[in-house]
């Protein structure tokens, strides 16, 4: 339970992967060449429009590496004088493309409304540092679903606070595209808001899809803008051909394009493995963060010394989980985190849960406090009919 | 009546009968009591512990203030002169800063609420991006349909492509196609997981260290994407406060690379190992200035074996002659010569003959001659460990699709099969080398046996955008006639040191020798037509 494979695609039946056969066997494997020389092949434009589609925006440009995404583009986007408020816990990609840009950083408390609106009342306020001219623009960035928290963004909040205060909005998608949402959208569906709102959004196809590499959609001046600007347009390979395929036939699936409900019934799998786990933990009695509709649920272990304890017990049940401690997550907050999976069965989530309870009495990890059963109590006093 | 004195020990009356300059060593000599280990104290000293505890008690009792007043203007007398004053100080100093304003701090701003809104309603950014015009060179790209191979589908034209760095036409090889079908069957595409957490797949491994035996180093570490190679691996060596010396014509991902890692950069003029010297003297003398410092900072030159914006060999046995005298280690970047210099393709090291374990680390990426996706650095084991915590494109970045691994591996092997394949390449990029010498209007920059040569301008005309102008329309007039070239592209802003415009023209060894005395007669007439 340690993948990223949310979705399920990370599969490997001759008939599923048949096109993604023929486009190797018909491209090859590499590329040789920046999207901007010799790079651009057909492939990557039809991807591009597809995801264009998928997320309901006007266009979208699709690079080779998630992480190289956001280092990349970042920088492109704002520069010096330019204000850029990220959130606590943002993934290292993030922050290295926020340095690399060399505006002003600020960071407000994880998830914390009130922490960002008073950022940027200061910030406008008072401009930029020392010489207090004003800032040229603010970029507000945050995750989607965060990677070690589970936790889902306020879109609804940060969206009404970006129209009040004129800032620009850079979502960061890499676990919830296609892991939320009523149809796999993402975030933006989840909470049913309008696609136009967030001015950038970027996300990974590393784990709902299965394949590699990290996209940007957003308004058509937005995605002009980037290729020519980018830095990865110009000096960084570009995708190469079996894996954009992987990412088409994935999408389209998902889409509902290939004519199947293939798609939909895996987007539903996912919700529903998600939600029967996370109830199962809450009434075994173990503390777990995160939304409740979240894949990723960390299962808080607290002592950093039961954490190799914990991975070792779950191998030898020949279950493999990840745990995670200091530095990623403060000393006494270590975790293990599992990712729940649209390909996982009922029974498989029975075993791990089952595991988890010998688990967590042997190393006694159920430090929930609450009720463990989620049986209604009965009261004697529930309407009932008195008898003539 | 006054009170009974209560006799004070006989040592202390005696002790403060006698003048100043000696009340400090009594003062002393009574902490040395009270501060002794609890070895057996001479019954003198019990003694006058006892009497002093005494007097308190009985101060403390309360039996009048007088008794407590008298015991502290005893004590005032006895106390050293430097204790007083040091109190003294104290006490004076404390008074200061009870009465002192408190100061403001800077950044509060002073403004009501209503100014506040007033600021904020009138504020206006400026717009996310910049529009760019219809008409941008970069904007259009060339859409390549089919695999960008020898025969290369261009805007729906057939050329001989010229511009892909596939120098040992790897790309569309058989072998490496089979192996990255088999792989595809036993693993899938993607790897959904940094090396980390179980994304680490027997295929990387075996890549490691199948390129760790080619290189003949200690060790290997593989990344997902060719930029973020050496982007990843300088600052997980370099820190603030660390020195660079690096060459001007390095390449963007060295320059971002660089930028991450925050430390002085010091650019020395491309391919000068006097004004490399010059600089690691004087950086010499900075650190004789204050040693301390220097021992604690370190040094390293950066170099890339063949220069992908000027398409040069870097001087390394002088590099190395400076490493030892100066104490300083080279990071060799290797994406252009891996798989081409050198008898076996082990890059400039193999081609100049120098011990691999001189160089500290090098880097290439696999994107250019391995035809497939990713990088490695190789090196010594305890240098290359290091990376596999703080390579931030290896620890936070799901590692390469095995499906890529294994055609690396499989184009490791077709390269340690036929190593006469380098040496073609190298007649081939002579050949062509030679014959774009002589045309009017455009010079060849590159050495002689560089796959990836540049043809500049002869003459410029002043302004870039008018010399990227006319090298398009050389580039159109090639495209038409069957020949796929491409312009060296750069963002103009971003570079350190923006190499002039120019044309790329990469020899693979899939090119026959019709097809590169083609291809020369081609780009003579486009000059001769457009220039003149």
């Amino acid at each position: 339970m340690g993948s990223y494979n949310y979705l399920g695609f990370a599969e490997t039946g001759a008939n599923v992967l048949k096109t993604v056969a023929d486009e190797l066997q018909h491209y090859g494997t590499g590329v040789c060449s920046s999207r901007q020389e010799m790079g651009n092949l057909d492939k990557h434009v039809e991807l591009e429009n597809l995801v264009a589609r998928f997320l309901d925006v006007e266009a979208a440009m699709v690079f080779g590496m998630g992480f190289a995404t956001n280092s990349m583009n970042i920088p492109a986007l704002v520069g010096k004088g330019c204000l850029i408020l990220s959130d606590e816990l943002n993934h290292t990609s993030l922050v290295l493309g926020a340095r690399l840009s060399g505006a002003t950083i600020r960071v407000f408390k994880h998830n914390n409304m009130q922490s960002l609106e008073k950022l940027l009342r200061d910030a406008i306020a008072c401009g930029q540092p020392r010489s207090h001219r004003a800032w040229k623009k603010i970029l507000i960035l945050v995750e989607g679903i965060y990677s070690m928290e589970g936790s889902i963004v306020r879109l609804p909040e940060i969206v009404a606070l970006k129209k009040r205060y004129k800032a620009y909005l850079y979502l960061d998608e890499a676990h919830s595209i296609g892991a939320v949402g009523p149809t796999g959208r993402g975030i933006v569906e989840y909470f049913g808001m309008n696609p136009e709102d967030v001015d950038v959004l970027m996300g990974t196809f590393t784990k709902s899809f299965g394949a590699a590499g990290g996209y940007i959609a957003g308004k058509k001046e937005l995605v002009d803008f980037l290729r020519t600007h980018s830095h990865s347009a110009v000096y960084a390979t570009s995708m190469c051909p079996p894996v954009a395929e992987q990412i088409i036939r994935a999408m389209k699936c998902v889409m509902g394009l290939d004519g199947t409900t293939q798609g939909l019934q895996r987007v539903r799998q996912l919700g529903e493995n998600t939600r029967y786990f996370r109830r199962r933990l809450h009434e075994m009695g173990f503390i777990i963060y995160g939304n409740d509709d979240s894949p990723v649920v960390p299962l808080l272990l607290y002592m950093p010394g039961k954490i190799g304890a914990f991975s070792r017990h779950m191998l030898d049940k020949n279950i493999g989980v990840v745990v995670v401690g200091f530095p990623a997550t403060p000393i006494t907050e270590s975790r293990a985190r599992f990712c729940v999976s649209a390909s996982h069965t009922r029974e498989m989530l029975d075993t791990v849960l089952n595991a988890l309870d010998e688990l967590g009495d042997f190393l006694q990890l159920k430090y929930s406090r609450h009720s463990r059963s989620s049986r209604p109590e009965l009261y004697d006093e529930t309407s009932f009919e008195l008898e003539d | 009546m006054a009170p009974p004195r209560l006799p004070l020990p006989r040592s202390l009356l005696n002790d403060t009968r006698v003048s100043g300059a000696r009340r400090g060593r009594a003062w002393s000599r009574l902490s040395d009591v009270s501060a002794s280990p609890p070895v057996l104290p001479a019954p003198a000293d019990v003694s006058a512990r006892r009497g002093l505890e005494a007097a308190q008690a009985m101060a403390a009792a309360g039996t009048g203030q007088q008794w407590v007043l008298v015991e502290m203007v005893q004590a005032f007398y006895e106390a050293p002169a430097y204790h007083l004053i040091l109190e003294g100080i104290l006490i004076l100093w404390i008074i200061r800063l009870l009465f002192s304003k408190t100061y403001k701090l800077q950044e509060r701003s002073d403004l009501t609420p209503k100014e506040k809104e007033e600021l904020i309603e009138e504020w206006q950014p400026e717009p996310l991006v910049p529009p760019v015009s219809k008409d941008h060179p970069a904007l259009n790209y060339n859409i390549v349909s089919g695999p960008p191979s020898h025969k290369i589908i261009v805007n729906g034209k057939e050329c001989i492509n010229f511009a892909s760095f596939n120098f040992l036409g790897l790309l569309d090889n058989e072998r490496v196609k089979n192996a990255a079908q088999a792989s595809l069957k036993k693993y899938g595409v993607g790897t959904c997981g940094p090396r980390g957490f179980y994304g680490t797949f027997d295929v990387h491994l075996e890549l490691e260290d199948r390129l760790a035996k080619f290189m003949r180093t200690e060790e290997s570490i593989i990344y997902s994407y060719g930029f973020a190679t050496i982007a990843s691996a300088i600052p997980a060596y370099s820190k603030r406060g660390d020195i660079v010396f690096v060459d001007e014509a390095a390449c963007f991902a060295i320059q971002k690379g660089l930028q991450a890692s925050r430390s002085n950069i010091k650019l020395f003029k491309h391919n000068d190992m006097a004004d490399l010297e010059r600089l690691l003297r004087e950086q010499e003398i900075e650190d004789q200035k204050n040693p301390r410092k220097a021992c604690v900072t370190r040094r390293f030159i950066l170099v890339e074996g063949l220069y992908v914006n000027t398409g040069d060999i870097c001087p390394l046995p002088e590099l190395i002659k400076l490493k030892y005298k100066y104490k300083v280690r080279i990071f060799l970047e290797e994406s252009l010569s891996f798989g081409v210099l050198g008898e076996h393709g082990r890059g400039v090291t193999e081609h100049f003959g120098i011990n691999i374990d001189d160089i500290d680390l090098i880097s290439a990426n696999m994107e250019n001659s391995l035809a497939s996706i990713g990088g490695f650095c190789c090196g010594r084991s305890f240098v290359i460990d290091h990376q596999r915590l703080s390579g931030q494109g290896y620890c936070f970045s799901a590692s390469l699709p095995p499906l890529l691994a294994a055609a690396a591996i499989e184009a490791l092997n077709i390269m340690e099969e036929n190593p006469d394949i380098f040496e073609t390449l190298r007649e081939k990029c002579k050949r062509i080398h030679k014959a774009l010498q002589r045309i009017s209007g455009l010079i060849v920059v590159g050495e002689s046996f560089s796959p990836a040569l540049h043809l500049q301008l002869e003459e410029t005309s002043g302004s870039r955008e008018n010399d990227m102008k006319l090298l398009k329309r050389i580039v159109d007039y090639c495209m038409n006639r069957g020949i796929a070239l491409t312009q060296a592209c750069y963002l103009e802003k971003e570079e350190k040191c923006l190499p002039p415009p120019s044309i790329r023209v990469v020899v693979t060894v899939e090119q026959t020798e019709e097809e590169l005395d083609k291809a020369a007669s081609i780009i003579r007439e486009a000059a001769q037509s457009v220039l003149n």
